[in-house]
């Protein structure tokens, strides 16, 4: 008996060892190590020989910042980020609220198949997508027509390609939030609504007093993952797009992705990293202060 | 009136239902089709006379059995590295004392800030050091622990009553045997809700195969897949048989297990 806190404490270093070591080894070290890399010249010559690597100071950001190719993707991205992020949201929350109304019948079935699109595999389902989209044979420009839209070139046309992503991305996403919302109504207390009644709220009210602000939490949460997840686009410009049409799906992480493993710039492409870590942590931090404001916990 | 609503509410839920199935059953049905068929105007919804020619040219010439076998392999062994890993660590976090345990978990937590992405150039020079490129060993190493993991794990331990464990010391049990065979049994159904997301999550995975596996014969379905779509742009059966073929798995093993993915969804966002 004596013994037992020394083994306990033993057996707990010995349990949580092999994942440390792990993340240390496969993760922390590596986002370090992209940290020093980003301040190399690292390039197809030192992937051959690595005396051929020098430390060039802030050179990749300096140069990045020069190039216009890294605003255009930092448009792109943020045009996705800000126009798809708040879509999505808005439509898991549309969602949410139609499979709480009480006259709604087969709510199971349907939550299951609004959420179906959030396990599939992204890259398959983008390249549904692509011939969905299709100017002539795809189904979408056919519903429209039917709606007397003219067809749009939805992938070939600059204006329209970010576009599809987006809606691709709604269909994709919308599901996973909207889960976290039903389970969020689902936690308003019923009297709130009773009270709101008797006072004569109408929905519309009902929603705007009672449902948003018992849901600011939950926003707040999902507009944090949704946003930062949304700045990582990549797999559908990567298949529906290939960053056309003139550049205008090359996103920062595509960007990273062609300099690294396409160019083999890996000193770039990790400076690429940074800036967009930089800008995924930024985001966050404006978040949590708005929801300080705002008085979120 | 409110009968008008109730009717009102339901068409406009079809009406999404609708939307959102539509393109993977649409995905079913051309993936039926004759080559060429799907490319006409209007558009069809259904193939005239059904055939399995699109599957046929996907195993007989493009040899998809490769990537699903690839794609199956990767995703039992992350799913087997993560349940190994993740459930010790997570098991520990929460109920053994040692010290800095808490430190560790708090740093462990920062790691949720940094995108994986940041580390792919200086892990990808690691593996290629050590010839792992176009390996599974390189394909799982981001696999082997995750502090979304370790995280869900220690949550659903915090419920396990300490005096259960103290109990089992008492009578003279071991760490390690109060692990296998105490601790193990009470966590069952975190163990699926863990292991089904590691597999759909490895299983679905797209930049880091990419990046990793870059010969032909090591290409997962994602990777297999993307790459011909490149290649036969005109071929939306083949494309669309493709697509079925990738989805069907984890979209079966979803509808069979979704009560313990609803559950890891929500743990993870509750406070993750």
């Amino acid at each position: 008996m004596n013994k037992s806190p020394f083994n306990t404490a033993l057996a707990g270093y010995l349990f949580v060892a092999p994942a440390m070591i792990a993340i240390v080894v496969f993760f922390f070290g590596p986002a370090l190590a992209a940290f020093i890399l980003s301040f190399t010249d690292f390039d197809i010559y030192a992937l051959a020989d690595i005396n051929n690597l020098r430390f060039v100071g802030l050179k990749n950001y300096s140069e990045l910042l020069a190039n216009p190719l890294f605003w255009t993707a930092l448009k792109n991205t943020l045009f996705f980020v800000f126009v798809g992020g708040p879509l999505s949201m808005a439509a898991s929350l549309s969602a949410a609220i139609l499979l709480t109304e009480n006259s709604v019948k087969l709510k199971a079935f349907i939550r299951t198949i609004f959420f179906a699109p959030v396990v599939t595999t992204l890259v398959a389902t983008a390249v549904v997508f692509k011939y969905l989209l299709h100017t002539k044979y795809g189904f979408i420009n056919f519903g429209l027509s039917k709606l007397g839209i003219n067809p749009i070139d939805w992938l070939g046309d600059p204006h329209w390609a970010m576009p599809a992503i987006i809606v691709f991305a709604v269909w994709k996403n919308f599901g996973y939030n909207m889960v976290i919302f039903i389970a969020a109504i689902g936690s308003i207390p019923n009297d709130l609504y009773e009270a709101a009644k008797i006072d004569g709220a109408s929905p519309w009210q009902r929603f705007l007093n009672v449902t948003l602000p018992a849901l600011g939490p939950s926003i707040l949460l999902v507009s944090i993952m949704t946003m930062t997840g949304y700045f990582q686009l990549f797999a559908e410009p990567y298949v529906m797009t290939q960053g056309g049409p003139a550049e205008q799906t090359v996103t920062v992480l595509y960007m990273m992705y062609e300099q690294g493993f396409k160019w083999w710039n890996l000193g770039s492409a990790s400076a690429v990293a940074f800036v967009l870590f930089a800008m995924m942590l930024v985001m966050t931090l404006i978040q949590g202060q708005i929801a300080k404001l705002q008085g979120v916990k | 009136m409110e009968k008008l609503k109730s009717l009102f509410f339901n068409l406009i839920v079809w009406l999404l239902v609708f939307l959102v199935a539509f393109p993977l059953l649409w995905m079913v049905t051309t993936s039926f089709m004759h080559s060429g068929e799907a490319a006409s105007f209007p558009p069809p919804l259904l193939p005239k006379s059904p055939t399995l020619n699109a599957y046929h040219e996907l195993f007989a010439g493009n040899h998809i059995e490769v990537y699903f076998f690839n794609s199956v392999i990767l995703a039992v062994c992350a799913t087997i590295l993560s349940l190994s890993f993740n459930v010790m660590a997570g098991y520990a976090f929460a109920k053994l004392r040692f010290k800095g345990r808490d430190a560790m978990f708090n740093s462990l937590l920062s790691a949720l800030i940094i995108p994986a992405q940041v580390g792919m150039m200086p892990l990808f020079l690691l593996l290629k050091t050590f010839g792992l490129v176009n390996t599974y060993a390189g394909a799982l190493v981001p696999w082997i622990a995750s502090v979304f993991g370790i995280f869900m794990v220690r949550q659903f331990s915090q419920s396990i009553p300490d005096e259960m464990i103290e109990a089992a010391r008492v009578d003279g049990a071991n760490e390690f045997q109060i692990f296998t065979k105490l601790i193990i049994p009470n966590l069952t159904p975190i163990l699926v809700t863990l292991g089904l997301f590691t597999f759909l999550g490895s299983w679905n995975d797209f930049m880091w195969p990419l990046i990793i596996l870059t010969d032909n014969q090591s290409y997962t379905l994602p990777v297999a897949l993307a790459v011909l779509s490149r290649e036969h742009v005109q071929d939306s059966e083949l494309m669309m048989a493709g697509a079925v073929i990738t989805v069907l798995p984890v979209l079966l093993l979803f509808l069979v297990l979704q009560r313990y993915y609803m559950r890891g969804l929500l743990a993870g966002s509750v406070k993750g």
